[in-house]
């Protein structure tokens, strides 16, 4: 009954305060919110005709002289089973080998991945844990979902000890926790939320350090950007935008809005430069940020259901998408070919990450499994 | 911000809907392909036996279809997508309870429109929660047309039911063989638990998918901050698509040979070969000839990986001249702590590195240093910034170009092709 009471109660768009100068001033107000409404409109298809001024080719044409991918067999090589119910999230440990995975039933495990045994597991008092990562310093993981925080649990050496006891809870939102990412330390950590925002929370204290505000309805997902001295972030929302912040001082730098409806998962290319999104438009897109436009989508008339996740190789020459067709597509990235499908899960695929050093991947499905898998050109 | 007028239709022009809505219409705009009557399933009536089987076509020409008018090259493709359509239940076999789809000669039949899953779906969302669920106008129409043909159809099974022997039996019977197997296919569709995965009972869909109500109409602060945006990222300097793709291009041909999919890892890659001495390699001290030359592309490189930190610093040590790196390695430090410990350690890197008369003094720019005096005062997580970016970019264009020439560089980057050779002679 706990997630049907939540079912009900999820707010899908946060709510303004009331402006207390709109119950007075009636009419000279909505003349200006017009007048106001007009000029913002004509600002954004300015800035869309300034963007589409610089759009002297397409990418696909300037990867013609790029040789044509072979081949690939692809093969899973692991199964992982454990969980009693829908997982939702997975995240790799940076020894390229551990994976902690999140589900429906609370369930949060963390695997060997490599001997596929468990190391740990934890139930957390919530259902719906769509949101769990690794510590960078692989002693932590954090989750979070329904229960709208996120929790951090250190990981004991012994395995008798209750994981419970120790948890700590970092974050509060006021609605669902969508995603959570430790930035380069284990104590910080970014979370995203149903209730439009996302935040940077101090792990030691709980303490918000920043908030970030601008998505209209619930953010998705986020990821950091992959530099040494950046302080920036994507994230994705309901409201099709996918927004880039900036870390210390809580403003959004950039906002991209091409996709037709949500945006389930932003994943930066590796240079930092750009990032891929996928969405239940059922396309993944690449937006470049220095040419400040979406660049290239990743699409067929055959693929019809919804991008769950995605994740780009070493190289970024290709890209992997979770789909809730239950299948995975890979694309070639330059030329904006599908290379393969993978056919496997028994459900939809919920969530997928390539390993630290690129060497596999790993999905998660609404089958209850986990799934790391190799390609071989 | 996306603005929403009353119909429910973006300023995209496209209607603003709910990610399942959006995947069953996409369906029904396939299905209603295939029924067309030029271009679609060529349905017919298969005579049996003693009777008739109205209204069908086979699988196999669902996948034949679905190959050539939705552009599919591989047969299982258009099976996995056949079967889901199957799964949904906009087609089904006439003869079994199982909703999956074979490319083989087993007849299938539509189901009726009425019945379709974008139906149920807006039912269902009425059903739940009348106060709270407000449907677009649009959906509101949809809705009513489709629950008064639903109220038509089952009045029509009752009235067929009811009937005695009349007029026209022949047609009556074909009728009601085609309904009743529609009624038991929809049946067999919404059962608590499905045959290909799907889970119609709604407590089972994601909470993150529920419904949106109409969004609130902008403020005339969050408008002005709108236009302030907007405004802000006109100003921004932007690169051209032709430049852009270069970059992009050659960025993933110089990472080429450094990923696992595209270039097979030396000696192997631990997944396939269940051999873990690739993993063991980059965890020692010795850096392979690979990993060495990738600090050459650029001083991220070097600063990302441990080892090249290392090298780096060892080399700056030798020449004197290591305080930058010193103090970028401890500003990168401070931000990972957590914020108890930040002012102390603001405190002691002033100290050691800008305060009059330190130990290991830089120089940095006279503004950057100026903002750095002012941010000492109320020491934050950012205290460094500008005199962090500074050093940074003094280090790219000196340090880091006499690293990557000097000797030290070199001899590490032929190093290890010595010991392969050895290795390869034994």
């Amino acid at each position: 009954s706990c997630d049907f009471a939540a079912f009900t109660f999820g707010q899908k768009y946060m709510r303004s305060p009331l402006s207390p100068e709109m119950a007075t001033q009636e009419v000279p107000l909505n003349e200006t919110l017009a007048h106001l409404k007009t000029e913002s409109e004509t600002l954004k298809l300015k800035l869309e005709e300034e963007r589409a001024k610089l759009h002297d080719v397409e990418l696909h044409q300037v990867a013609e002289k790029v040789e044509g991918l072979g081949q690939f067999v692809m093969k899973t090589r692991r199964t992982l089973k454990g969980h009693g119910n829908k997982v939702l999230c997975m995240d790799w440990c940076k020894d390229k080998r551990r994976i902690v995975s999140s589900s429906q039933d609370g369930k949060v495990i963390v695997w060997d991945a490599f001997t596929t045994n468990k190391e740990h597991a934890v139930t957390m008092p919530c259902t719906w844990v769509m949101a769990c990562a690794y510590a960078p310093s692989g002693c932590a993981v954090a989750c979070g979902g329904l229960d709208n925080k996120c929790s951090v649990y250190p990981l004991s050496l012994d395995k008798n000890e209750n994981l419970a006891a120790k948890k700590k809870s970092v974050a509060m939102h006021t609605n669902y926790l969508s995603a959570c990412s430790f930035t380069n330390s284990d104590m910080q950590i970014l979370t995203s939320s149903g209730d439009g925002t996302c935040a940077l929370w101090d792990v030691e204290s709980g303490q918000l350090l920043q908030s970030f505000h601008g998505h209209a309805a619930d953010v998705l997902c986020l990821d950091l950007a992959p530099s040494e001295t950046g302080n920036t972030f994507v994230s994705g929302g309901c409201d099709k935008k996918a927004n880039v912040w900036d870390m210390r001082s809580g403003q959004c730098i950039q906002s991209f809005e091409t996709h037709e409806s949500d945006i389930n998962s932003v994943r930066y290319y590796p240079s930092g430069d750009a990032f891929a999104s996928g969405s239940d438009d059922a396309t993944c897109r690449l937006y470049d940020l220095r040419a400040d436009r979406e660049v290239a989508i990743y699409s067929k008339e055959s693929i019809i259901f919804g991008v769950s996740s995605v994740d780009f190789s070493l190289s970024g020459r290709l890209l992997f998408g979770g789909y809730n067709d239950y299948t995975i597509n890979v694309w070639d990235v330059l030329k904006g070919t599908r290379v393969s499908i993978l056919f496997g899960h028994e459900n939809r695929v919920s969530t997928l990450r390539v390993s630290p050093d690129g060497t596999a991947f790993c999905t998660g499905s609404w089958d209850h499994t986990l799934r790391v898998w190799i390609l071989m050109c | 911000m996306a603005q929403t007028n009353s119909s429910g239709q973006g300023t995209n022009g496209v209607a603003d809907e709910s990610p399942n809505m959006i995947v069953y219409r996409k369906m029904e705009e396939v299905i209603a392909r295939m029924q067309d009557e030029k271009n679609g399933i060529p349905i017919r009536t298969v005579k049996s036996f003693l009777t008739k089987i109205p209204s069908v076509f086979s699988g196999s020409e669902i996948v034949q279809w679905l190959i050539k008018n939705l552009d599919i090259e591989d047969p299982v493709e258009a099976l996995h997508l056949g079967t889901l359509m199957a799964a949904h239940g906009y087609f089904f076999p006439i003869s079994d309870h199982v909703l999956t789809l074979k490319d083989d000669g087993t007849f299938y039949r539509f189901q009726s429109l009425c019945l379709s899953p974008s139906a149920v779906y807006l039912c269902k969302r009425t059903m739940q929660n009348k106060a709270r669920l407000e449907l677009a106008d649009y959906e509101a129409e949809s809705l009513a047309r489709l629950q008064r043909a639903f109220a038509r159809k089952w009045e029509f099974i009752f009235m067929q039911a009811e009937a005695q022997a009349k007029v026209d039996k022949k047609r009556d019977k074909i009728e009601r063989k085609i309904l009743d197997s529609q009624e038991r296919a929809f049946w067999d569709v919404h059962r608590p638990v499905s045959v290909y995965g799907l889970q119609n009972d709604i407590r089972t869909h994601s909470p993150t998918h529920t419904p949106a109500p109409e969004a609130k109409q902008p403020t005339e602060e969050e408008l002005q901050h709108q236009i302030t945006f907007w405004q802000l990222q006109l100003d921004r300097h932007r690169l051209k698509m032709s430049k852009v793709a270069e970059s992009l291009v050659g960025y993933t041909e110089q990472y080429f040979e450094y990923d696992p999919f595209l270039t097979p890892p030396d000696p192997s890659n631990p997944w396939i070969s269940d051999d873990t001495t690739l993993w063991e390699l980059e965890a020692s001290k010795e850096p392979g000839q690979q990993r060495v030359k990738r600090w050459a592309f650029g001083i991220d490189e070097v600063l990302k990986d441990p080892v090249g930190r290392e090298q780096f610093l060892k080399f700056l040590e030798s020449e004197f001249s290591s305080e930058n790196l010193r103090f970028w390695l401890a500003v990168q430090e401070v931000k990972k702590r957590p914020i108890r410990e930040v002012p102390t350690r603001v405190q002691e890197i002033w100290q050691e590195f800008l305060a009059p008369g330190a130990p290991s003094a830089i120089n940095v720019d006279s503004k950057s240093y100026g903002k750095t005096t002012q941010n000492i005062k109320d020491p934050g997580r950012y205290a460094f910034e500008d005199a962090q970016e500074h050093i940074y970019k003094l280090m790219k264009s000196d340090s880091y170009s006499r690293f990557i020439r000097s000797s030290a560089y070199q001899e590490l980057l032929q190093a290890k092709k010595k010991v392969q050779t050895r290795k390869s002679i034994d």
